[in-house]
Formats: structure tokens, C-alpha cells, sequence
């Protein structure tokens, strides 16, 4: 699985409706709501090595 | 609007006075009047040059002496400049403004998208041309007194308005008093606090967004190019945004977020803006001396009316509609408002189409402001994220964008683009498959000619057909057909598109055969244009009996 895969309306929508879900949990639980989502991701197909590029670029835009 | 303190005039506008002119009605002279258009400002008097192009007498009132004071809208997208050069006042607008094609959006003062709108050999016209509004008042208010058929009354304030069976009732206050106009119709293109609206008590309904935004123009001498620039989080306004476009007469207009909790007076204080100013022009790299010209606060709005139009009133532009200013849909919208309303109601008013074809201008119109909303929305929640998870997602999406494709694709502002009426009434449903061109609804797309001039430049005031020819020929019953489908005196201009050497009667060469395949045509294959260069249907092969029956349902004669 890729975000790049996806369409330009679908990548917009994915961006409403994750802004959306993270208001409803709510700051307290957003953390635990987004390794779930994460982990949920996990499901679909995609590579292992595709999972570590992800989670090196999420980290690198952090520092 | 403020102006320094110091100097309460324009750093580089003289505005002129209007004076008070006694209207026939003041001297006895009672008069009915066609139309009455309420605001003098650039939709108002740009619907009065559509009206008087197709022959209809016009009066605009105002209650100004002057025009709008400041620059307030400077964007004026590539299809209302096509617009304006039907009303034929463009080349001033070209001459003066500022043409772009381009943007860049940065993120704590990394590039992180670059805006490229679509531009190449065929188009007359740059995607976006920045003009300060006073300019655009100002050509479009010359060229209006230059037309007999508009007459325009200043310091004419409406008072209120009635609407009856008989038409409409403005009552005004002028300087020499209070006086009673009749008119069959009104348009309502007075602004966002109209009193036409008010006075009929009618309300826009909609939303108020997050996000305050200080507007300021200030007079700086740069070389650098003309684009949008969008800056996030950046050291000029730490943890908001910035909006950077240049304006002719080295007048730059900046944009920038309010923090959350700050107190507006003392926002916009003068000592205030000044040192915010001082802090973006620093961050811009700017070191020339630059002075104050206005500035103002801004909020976000997706705000409409239920229907635009009440009886004999229709309403146009900020009248009809607020939306954000991201995307700069403002005047653009306003304008396409004008063009719409100004055909239909001239063959209206002069009995040469049924009085349903005014039935169109809302949904068209209307249906055109609620996918502004849409897109305006996004941009909106983009610039001013709501709550946290728009901000979360947002700042994320920013980041991610400084080395992943992927995410600059959420950076797009989504500037102005035409409305399609594909779902309109007036517009002949599509039976065949073409494989490119504008679809039934969209505006016609302009084409370079093989004599250098434009397509666009060759349209009639009326209605026109494009005719692909293989040989520059055109039937003599679908010619004959073509020549009986006229508005009153305006004929349907027949365009004959052939390739070179064609031994007919072509108008327009297509040189290489790139406008057969841009608009997916083959020989026989035509276009039928509504005047305000809308295509209301298409055929890969055009028959007699078609173009009649397209023809009679643009023009409202086979509507409900």
C-alpha cells in the first residue's frame, strides 16, 4: 500500500475525514488512535519495506 | 478600510468626483425604466455593459462620488478577462495589469509547491492578471459613459425597494432630495451589506470560517517577479500564514493570518501593522523603503442567498454571495454573475426570448457559487486550519511536502475556474462521444488562429456556431438554418474552421490540425455558443433539426 497511489480527490478526502476522526477522539487519546490506524493500514496489502520508508519520512519531518 | 494617519489620500490614485446630476424624474418627468442596476461598482457596471451591447437603455445608480477606495479585489482570472473583452474594455486591463502564471508555497521558509496554471500559445490572455480595483472601476466606469445607452446617477443612495407584479419601486436620496424610480427589472450588484437585499428582507445563509486575516498594501519599489506567494509558519508570522501578490504602481498587497486570541483594535493599530509589515518585508529579503497605502481585517465566509433572484430583482455579485478571498473567486464570480443575467435579461426585456430564460440565472448561477464553496472550503481549512486535527493534518501534510510529491498535491489552492452550466436547462444534452473539447455547459476554450488572432476575438454579440469543415464548405441547408437563428437583429455568427488551403468559405484556418483534435472534431462536426461563450450543445455531426432545437431550449422556449 502506497498514499502515493492514490488519487488527488481520494488523498483529500482521506485528509477530511482523518482531521475529522481526530477531533472526535479527542487530544487525550489521539496518540493511541493513530497507532491503531496504523496498525489497521498494516492490513492492506503492502511491503514491510514500504512500512519502514513511511515511518523513517513521518520521523525525519519531525526533527 | 484605514489609511495612515498621516496622509488620508492614495500614494498613487487620484480619485475622481461625480457630480449629482437631477435625474428626469426630479423635473417632472416621470419615467419606467427597463432595467435599473444599484451598484456602479465592477459587477454592476459590467452587467450595464452587457446589457447595452445587446440594446437594452440602463440606469446605475450609486451612492458613492467616486469609486470604491482601495484595491480590494486584484485578481482577475483568465476567463472573466475573456469576459470583459466581450464587453470590450480588456485592453486597458491587459495594458495596465500585471499578468501571472505561477505561485510558490513555503513552509518555515522551504519551497514546498509551486503553482503552475495552465498556459501556452492559445490563450490571448495570462491565467491571472493582478489590477488594483480602483483601475478596474475606473475602465469599466469610462468605458460605460462612453455608451449612450447608460445613463449613471451618483450620490444616489437607495433608500428601500418594493416588488410588485408591475416591476419594482426604488425609492433613492439624492442631494436635492428623495425621489421614486419604476423600473420592470433591478439588478442587485450593491455588495455584501446591499440594501436591495435588506430592504426585501432577505438573508445570505452559510457559514463564518476560522481565521481572521489583516489585509495591507504598502508602496515598494522590487524587481521581484510577479506570482502568489504563500508562506507557512514562517519567521515573518510565526505559527500563521502570509499572502504575498505584486500589483502595478509597485503596490504589493500582503496578507496575514491573525494570531487566534489577538484583540482586533490594537491589530490594527497603526504602530502595529507597521512593525508586522517591517517583519514579513524583512522576511521577503526586501531592503528598498516602503510606505503604508491601506489596510483592512478580513474574515472567511460561504455565505449565499436561497435564490438570486425576487421577482424583477436579481441579485449579483457580494450581493448574491460571500466567498473566501483564497482562490480569488470574489470578483471573478461576481463578473461571470454580470455576463450571465446581462444576455438573458436583455432578450427578455426587449421580448425576443420568453421571460423563463431569467429562470436560468439562479440555478446556473447559484449552482456556480456552491462549488466555490466547495473548493473554498478546503483552501480555506488549508490556510486556517479549524480545529486540531485540521491543523495536525495541515502542518503534516506541509512538511511531508518538502521532500514527498504526494503531499504538494494538497498544497493546491485551487484558483478560479469557470463554472460548467452542463446541468443547466439551457444546455442540449450530449448524445455523442467526443474525445476532447469543451463539454455542453463549459465555456468555449480559446485557440490560436492561423492568422494570429484568437478564436475568442471572432465571437458575435449573440449566439455563434463553430463549424468544422473538412473543406471549408458548410451545407446549404444547415447554412440556411444557421441564418434564420437570430435574436432579433442579432444573427447567429457562423465560424467555419477549415484546414489550410480549404477552397471554401473558412473564417478561421486551422493551420496544423491541432484545433480539429483540441476540440475532438472531425468534418461536419460543430459547437452552438450562448453570448456569454457558454457552449450549450456540440455534435460530431450537425443536422438542421438539431441546431433549431438547441438553439430554442438556450433561449428558455422549451422550458416549463
Amino acid at each position: 500500500m502506497s498514499i502515493e497511489g492514490l488519487a488527488s480527490a481520494d488523498l483529500e478526502c482521506v485528509y477530511a475525514l482523518l482531521a475529522a476522526a481526530i477531533d472526535r477522539v479527542g487530544r487525550a487519546q489521539e496518540s493511541e488512535f493513530l497507532v491503531r490506524l496504523a496498525l489497521l493500514l498494516m492490513q492492506a496489502p503492502v511491503k514491510v519495506e514500504a512500512v519502514r520508508d513511511a515511518i523513517i519520512s513521518a520521523e525525519a519531518a519531525l526533527l | 478600510m484605514t489609511r495612515p494617519a498621516s496622509r488620508p489620500h492614495s500614494l498613487y490614485f487620484d480619485y475622481p468626483h461625480f457630480d449629482f446630476v437631477a435625474p428626469a424624474e426630479m423635473t417632472g418627468k416621470a419615467q419606467r425604466h427597463a432595467v435599473v442596476v444599484v451598484g456602479a461598482g465592477p459587477v454592476g457596471v459590467s452587467a450595464a455593459l452587457a446589457l447595452a451591447r445587446h440594446g437594452v437603455t440602463v440606469v446605475v445608480v450609486d451612492d458613492k462620488a467616486t469609486f470604491n477606495d482601495g484595491s480590494r479585489a486584484i485578481c482577475i482570472a483568465r476567463h472573466s478577462l475573456e469576459g470583459l473583452q466581450q464587453l470590450g474594455v480588456d485592453q486597458r486591463f491587459t495594458a495596465k495589469g500585471l499578468g501571472w502564471t505561477h505561485g510558490t508555497s513555503y513552509f518555515r521558509n522551504q519551497p514546498v509547491f509551486r503553482l503552475e496554471m495552465p498556459h501556452n500559445v492559445d490563450e490571448r490572455f495570462p491565467p491571472m492578471l493582478n489590477l488594483q480595483q480602483q483601475y478596474i472601476e475606473q475602465y469599466l466606469v469610462e468605458h460605460a459613459q462612453s455608451q449612450p445607452r447608460i445613463e449613471l446617477r451618483w450620490q444616489s443612495r437607495v433608500l428601500d425597494v418594493h416588488v410588485d407584479r408591475h416591476g419594482v419601486a426604488l425609492r433613492l436620496a439624492t442631494p436635492a432630495g428623495e425621489y421614486t424610480m419604476h423600473a420592470d427589472y433591478v439588478l442587485a450588484a450593491d455588495g455584501a451589506r446591499s440594501v436591495v437585499r435588506q430592504s426585501l428582507g432577505l438573508k445570505l445563509a452559510g457559514a463564518a470560517h476560522e481565521g481572521r486575516y489583516v489585509i495591507v498594501d504598502i508602496k515598494l519599489r522590487s524587481d521581484y517577479p510577479t506570482e502568489r506567494r504563500a508562506f507557512f509558519d514562517c519567521p515573518g508570522n510565526p505559527g500563521a500564514t502570509v499572502l504575498v501578490h505584486r500589483q502595478p504602481d509597485d503596490i504589493w498587497r500582503i496578507d496575514y493570518q491573525l494570531d487566534d486570541d489577538a484583540d482586533e483594535s490594537s491589530a490594527l493599530a497603526e504602530s502595529t501593522i507597521r512593525a508586522r509589515v517591517a517583519a514579513i518585508v524583512a522576511m521577503l529579503d526586501e531592503t528598498a523603503p516602503w510606505e503604508l497605502e491601506w489596510w483592512s481585517i478580513y474574515r472567511a465566509y460561504t455565505l449565499c442567498l436561497d435564490d438570486y433572484r425576487h421577482g424583477g430583482v436579481m441579485f449579483c455579485g457580494d450581493a448574491a454571495h460571500l466567498v473566501p478571498i483564497f482562490g480569488v473567486r470574489g470578483l471573478n464570480s461576481g463578473l461571470a454573475d454580470a455576463l450571465n443575467i446581462g444576455w438573458k435579461l436583455a432578450y427578455v426585456v426587449r421580448g425576443l426570448a420568453p421571460p423563463n430564460l431569467l429562470d436560468s440565472y439562479s440555478p446556473e448561477r447559484r449552482g456556480a457559487t456552491l462549488d466555490i464553496f466547495a473548493q473554498a472550503i478546503k483552501s480555506t481549512r488549508f490556510m486556517s486550519p479549524p480545529t486540531r486535527g485540521h491543523r495536525l493534518l495541515r502542518d503534516s501534510a506541509l512538511a511531508l511536502a518538502v521532500e514527498h510529491e504526494f503531499a504538494r498535491r494538497l498544497l493546491d489552492p485551487r484558483q478560479s475556474q469557470p463554472y460548467s452550466y452542463g446541468a443547466s436547462t439551457l444546455t442540449s444534452d450530449e448524445h455523442d462521444n467526443f474525445a476532447a473539447g469543451p463539454a455542453s455547459g463549459a465555456p468555449l476554450r480559446n485557440h490560436r488562429c492561423g492568422d494570429g488572432t484568437f478564436l475568442l476575438d471572432h465571437l458575435g454579440p449573440a449566439f455563434t456556431l463553430l463549424y468544422f469543415s473538412g473543406d471549408g464548405q458548410v451545407p446549404a441547408d444547415l447554412r440556411a438554418t444557421c441564418a434564420a437563428l437570430a435574436v432579433g437583429e442579432e444573427m447567429t455568427r457562423l465560424l467555419i474552421i477549415a484546414p489550410p488551403g480549404a477552397a471554401g468559405e473558412a473564417t478561421l484556418i486551422d493551420d496544423d490540425g491541432r484545433w480539429f483534435a483540441a476540440y475532438g472534431a472531425s468534418p461536419g462536426s460543430a459547437y452552438l455558443v450562448r453570448p456569454d461563450r457558454h457552449v450549450c450543445a456540440r455534435w460530431l455531426r450537425l443536422d438542421p433539426a438539431a441546431l433549431n432545437s438547441a438553439f430554442e431550449r438556450a433561449l428558455g422556449c422549451n422550458s416549463e
